[in-house]
């Protein structure tokens, strides 16, 4: 493996047919990179979960994937609206996606706390009408 | 578990095929995606009524070995091209979440719950 490659996967905003495939992509390309199985579904899950949070509650953004032989790293970016109370969002059960959201099976309030949970660092950064960054990774070897 | 027994005891209709000698450990009920994703382990069998484009899309993140759909729900024909193109076995099943679980626990198929003898000591407290 080259020491670092980075991908980069635009994110819709209401998109819930493509929504997921980014997700799906960088399972392809960590399972072809030879990485542990548990690394894998770890940042499948996390990379899932912060593509659908930019579906259902941004405008927009981008995932991208930095490999590494020591880290998996997944950075979310959106164009807004931001999270007013982040440490809110962070609750387990906290959700504020709408009904029809909700019916789709989204909703859970568990989007974040999974992100955290498969994370061995995380760190989100939100600004009300600015944007939310959300930068994880997984040590490769700890794992 | 083999599937083929699961399919048995939910007098279930296969919808996507599985190979004979397919099987699960564990089974988790659920329709909502993100408790999917914390919850679920490996060599699972999903039971939901929610057999939508986003749950097969989980389903292939989380490598499940089969989705069984509740409640006589049927999956559209877009999201059962998509199971068959990611080889995820797919059933369906009259019955409702609960019993079809149920069913399947008493036949012996465990859940995904680390809820064992220490969360049972807890609740004697």
């Amino acid at each position: 493996m080259p020491n670092s490659l980075t991908y980069s996967f635009a994110v819709e905003a209401g998109d819930f047919n493509k929504g997921g495939d980014a997700a799906g992509k960088i399972k392809k390309i960590l399972k072809l990179a030879g990485l542990p199985s548990t690394v894998i579904r770890r940042a499948a899950i996390i990379a899932y979960e912060a593509e659908m949070n930019i579906v259902i509650h941004s405008v927009g953004g981008a995932l991208r994937l930095n490999l590494n032989p020591e880290r998996v790293e997944l950075i979310a970016k959106d164009s807004g609206p931001g999270i007013t109370d982040v440490s809110l969002a962070m609750q387990e059960g906290y959700s504020t996606a709408s009904d029809e959201i909700r019916a789709l099976g989204f909703g859970a309030g568990m989007g974040l706390p999974n992100i955290r949970h498969n994370a061995d660092h995380f760190a989100i950064e939100s600004q009300v009408g600015v944007g939310t960054t959300l930068e994880v990774y997984i040590d490769v070897n700890v794992s | 578990m083999k599937l083929q027994e699961i399919c048995d005891i939910l007098c279930a209709d296969v919808i996507v095929r599985f190979d004979p000698d397919a099987e699960a450990i564990t089974a988790c009920g659920s329709d909502l995606i993100s408790d999917i994703l914390r919850f679920i382990k490996s060599e699972t069998v999903l039971l939901t009524g929610l057999p939508t484009l986003q749950m097969i899309k989980a389903a292939q993140l989380l490598d499940l070995n089969a989705i069984v759909v509740v409640r006589g729900k049927q999956p559209t024909k877009d999201v059962i091209e998509i199971a068959k193109n990611n080889k995820i076995p797919v059933l369906c099943t009259k019955l409702p979440l609960f019993e079809a679980c149920g069913r399947l626990y008493a036949k012996g198929l465990q859940g995904c719950s680390e809820y064992t003898a220490q969360g049972d000591e807890h609740r004697a407290e």
